[in-house]
C-alpha cells in the first residue's frame, strides 16, 4: 500500500507507558504504541488479555491511571472538552453492534452529526444516505435495527461511525458476533475503508483479513504488546513463544 | 389443481365460528366441563343483575342527579365554562390524531402547535374553572365549588402531569454521581413508599398550613393535587428506575462514543428506551392514582365518590345506593380501561424498533 504516506505522516496515536487497573487487578502494563496516520493497526491476542481495555483508552471509554496519550496532538486528560474533541475524531466499532434500536437505521447515523456537529437535518441525511450506500445497505435506511441481520447491523454502526468524519477507526471484535456467511461482507466493507486511507486500529482474530489488509500485527497478552511486525514476518516469523503457542491455536483451529 | 387446492384448506372443523368454539371452548372433556360450568355460572349472576337492572332498579336517581355527578356544586349558570374546557381538550385531542396518526414531515408543524395547545391547556383550563375575583364575565368559582367528576377529573390529570417528570426526576437523581441528590432521592422515595396515600393525604391536607408561615393560605384542591403528585412520583421513579437498569451498557457506550455529551446520552438514547420499557407499570401507577382520588373523601372534597355518598342520603332516594355505587363503579371502570387500553395502543405503535 502507500507507504510514502506512512513515512510523511507524522503519528496520529501516541500512547507512551499506559497502565491501568481494576481495583487491584492490573489490566495495562505499559502499554506503548504510536500509529501513524493512514496506517492499520491489528491487534490480536488471547480473550482477557486486555486488548479491548486498551482500545477503549484511546477514546476514554476507560481511563487510563498512569501514562500519556495523544490523539491527533491533543493530550488525553480529565479536561473534558479534549475528551469531546478526541471522541469526535475517532470511530468506534463493538463486537455487539450497540445500535439504538428505538432509532431508524438513517436516524441512527444522523443522530451524532446532527447533535454533536451541529449540522442541518438534510445535510446529515444526505451523507448519512452516501455512508448507507458504501456499506452497501441503501435500501435498509426506514428499517429499524431489530429488522436487519446481524451483519448488516454491523454495516449500519460502521455507516454510524463514519458519520462524524472520524480521523480514526477503532474496531473491538467487530465479526465475532456474525455468523460466517455474514462475516465476509463486514470485512469488506472494513478492507474498503482501509484502502481509502482511514487510520485504524482492528482487534480480531481474522488473520486473513490482517494479513491483506494490516500494515503491522501486534500480539497482546497480559496486559501489553509482546511484539508487533508486518504480517509476513509476523507469520512467518514469530519471536515469541506465547505468539507461536496463540498462532498455532488460531491458526488451526 | 383442484386437488391441490383442496388439500391446503383446513380441515373443516377449523373454520367458522362452529370451529372456533369446539377448538378453544370443547377440546377435550374438562374444557367442555369448565365452559359449561363458567356458562352456568355467569347465568346466573347475569339473570339476577340484569333483572334487577331492568325492573327494580330505579335508576332517575342517577338521572335526576347527572349534573351532581359530573360537576358537583359548580353554579349552574357557570356550566359553559366546564364545556368550553371539555370541547378544548376534545380538539386537541382531534388534532392529535391527526397530527400523530399518519407519518409525514407535513405535520410537523401541526405536533409543534398541537404540543403547545396541550401545555397550554392547564393554564387555560384552570383559569377558566376559576375565573376572578373582579370579572364579570368570569366570576370566581373557588376551589370548593369543583366536584364529582370534573373534580376527579382535575386531580387526576395534574396528578399525573405533574407526577411523571418528578418520577422521572427522582429515577435520575438514584442514579446520579452526586451524593447528595442520591441520597435524597433514595431517601425521598423510600419514605413515601413507607406509607399510606391516606396519611401523604392527610399531611398535605392538615399538617402542611402548620409549617407555612402566618397568612399563607394553599388552596385545599391544590394541597390535595401536592400530595397525590408526591405520593405517586415516588412510585414513577421506582418503575422508571426498572427501565434504566435495563439498557444494556452498551448503548451508553456507543453514544458517548460518537461524542454524545452526557445530557445527550441520557436524553437521546437512554430515557426514550427506558421509558417505552416501563409504559405498562406507569400506565398501572397512573390508573392507581385515578382510582385513588377517591381517598379526598378523607380531606372533605366533593369528588364523584363523595358525591354519590351525599346522594344516596338524599330523602327521596333513601336506599339507592346500589344504584348510585353501580353507576360510580362503572364510570371508573371505563376511563381507567381507557387508559388501559390507550397504553396498549401506544406500546404497540413505539415498539415497532423492539422487533
Ligand atoms: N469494567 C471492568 N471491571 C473489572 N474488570 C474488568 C472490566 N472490564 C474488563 N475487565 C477485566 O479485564 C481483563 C481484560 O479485559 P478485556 O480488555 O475485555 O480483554 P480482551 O478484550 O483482551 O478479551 C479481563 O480479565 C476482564 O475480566
Ligand atoms: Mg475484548
Amino acid at each position: 500500500m502507500s507507504n510514502e504516506r506512512l513515512e510523511s505522516g507524522d503519528d496520529i496515536i501516541i500512547c507512551r507507558d499506559v497502565h491501568k487497573w481494576f481495583g487491584d487487578f492490573h489490566v495495562l502494563r505499559g502499554v506503548n504504541l504510536a500509529v501513524k496516520r493512514g496506517e492499520v493497526v491489528v491487534i490480536c491476542g488471547p480473550s482477557g488479555s486486555g486488548k479491548s481495555t486498551f482500545i477503549r483508552t484511546i477514546n476514554r471509554l476507560e481511563e487510563h491511571q498512569k501514562g500519556t496519550i495523544i490523539v491527533d496532538g491533543i493530550e488525553l486528560t480529565q479536561d473534558m472538552r479534549n475528551v469531546a474533541a478526541i471522541r469526535s475524531e475517532i470511530g468506534m466499532v463493538f463486537q455487539s453492534f450497540n445500535l439504538f434500536p428505538h432509532l431508524k437505521v438513517i436516524d441512527n447515523v444522523t443522530l451524532a452529526p446532527i447533535w454533536v456537529r451541529k449540522w442541518p437535518k438534510e445535510k446529515a441525511e444526505k451523507v448519512a444516505m452516501e455512508l448507507l450506500e458504501r456499506v452497501g445497505i441503501p435500501e435498509q435506511a426506514h428499517k429499524y435495527p431489530g429488522q436487519l441481520s446481524g451483519g448488516q447491523q454491523q454495516r449500519v454502526a460502521i455507516a454510524r461511525a463514519l458519520a462524524m468524519q472520524p480521523k480514526i477507526m477503532l474496531f473491538d471484535e467487530p465479526t465475532s458476533a456474525l455468523d460466517p456467511e455474514m462475516i465476509k461482507e463486514v470485512l469488506d466493507v472494513m478492507r474498503e475503508l482501509a484502502h481509502s486511507g482511514m487510520t485504524m486500529i482492528v482487534i480480531t482474530h481474522e488473520m486473513g483479513f490482517a494479513k491483506e489488509v494490516a500494515h503491522r500485527i501486534l500480539f497482546f497478552d497480559e496486559g501489553n504488546i509482546v511484539e508487533g511486525n508486518t504480517p509476513e514476518e509476523f507469520f512467518r516469523n514469530p519471536r515469541e513463544e506465547r505468539t507461536r503457542l496463540f498462532l498455532s491455536q488460531i491458526l488451526t483451529h | 389443481m383442484t386437488a391441490i387446492s383442496e388439500a391446503v384448506q383446513p380441515p373443516r372443523s377449523e373454520i367458522g365460528v362452529l370451529g372456533w368454539v369446539r377448538k378453544n371452548l370443547f377440546s377435550t372433556w374438562y374444557n367442555a366441563l369448565l365452559t359449561l360450568a363458567s356458562l352456568g355460572f355467569i347465568y346466573v349472576v347475569l339473570r339476577g343483575l340484569l333483572t334487577w337492572a331492568l325492573t327494580t332498579a330505579r335508576w332517575e336517581v342517577v338521572t335526576t342527579n347527572l349534573t351532581l355527578f359530573l360537576i358537583g356544586p359548580f353554579p349552574r349558570q357557570q356550566v359553559w365554562r366546564v364545556w368550553v374546557c371539555v370541547l378544548m381538550v376534545v380538539l386537541l385531542g382531534g388534532l392529535s390524531m391527526v397530527a400523530w396518526g399518519a407519518p409525514g414531515r407535513r405535520h410537523k408543524w401541526i405536533r409543534r402547535w398541537v404540543t403547545v395547545g396541550w401545555l397550554l391547556s392547564f393554564p387555560l383550563t384552570i383559569m377558566l374553572l376559576h375565573g376572578f375575583a373582579s370579572s364579570s364575565l368570569l366570576p370566581l368559582v373557588g376551589t370548593s365549588y369543583w366536584g364529582g367528576l370534573l373534580l376527579t377529573f382535575l386531580l387526576a390529570i395534574v396528578g399525573i402531569v405533574a407526577s411523571f417528570p418528578l418520577g422521572v426526576l427522582l429515577a435520575l437523581g438514584r442514579r446520579s454521581s452526586l451524593p447528595v441528590v442520591r441520597w435524597f432521592s433514595i431517601l425521598y422515595i423510600e419514605l413515601i413508599r413507607g406509607v399510606p396515600l391516606v396519611t401523604v393525604l392527610f399531611t398535605a391536607a392538615v399538617m402542611l398550613p402548620l409549617f407555612l408561615p402566618e397568612g399563607m393560605r394553599v388552596d385545599k384542591v391544590l394541597r390535595a393535587m401536592v400530595g397525590f403528585t408526591l405520593f405517586t412520583a415516588a412510585y414513577i421513579a421506582e418503575n422508571v428506575r426498572g427501565g434504566l437498569a435495563a439498557v444494556p451498557l452498551g448503548q451508553y457506550e456507543a453514544a458517548r462514543a460518537l461524542g454524545l455529551s452526557g445530557w445527550q446520552v441520557m436524553g437521546l438514547i437512554v430515557l426514550p428506551q427506558a421509558l417505552r420499557a416501563v409504559i405498562p407499570p406507569v400506565v398501572g401507577q397512573f390508573i392507581t392514582l385515578f382510582k385513588d382520588t377517591s381517598l379526598v373523601v378523607i380531606i372533605g372534597l366533593l369528588d364523584l365518590l363523595n358525591i354519590a355518598k351525599s346522594v344516596v342520603a338524599q330523602p327521596q332516594f333513601m336506599g339507592l345506593k346500589r344504584e348510585v355505587y353501580l353507576f360510580v363503579a362503572v364510570i371508573y371502570f371505563v376511563f381507567s380501561y381507557a387508559m388501559s387500553y390507550a397504553s396498549q395502543r401506544l406500546e404497540k405503535a413505539l415498539g415497532v424498533g423492539e422487533r
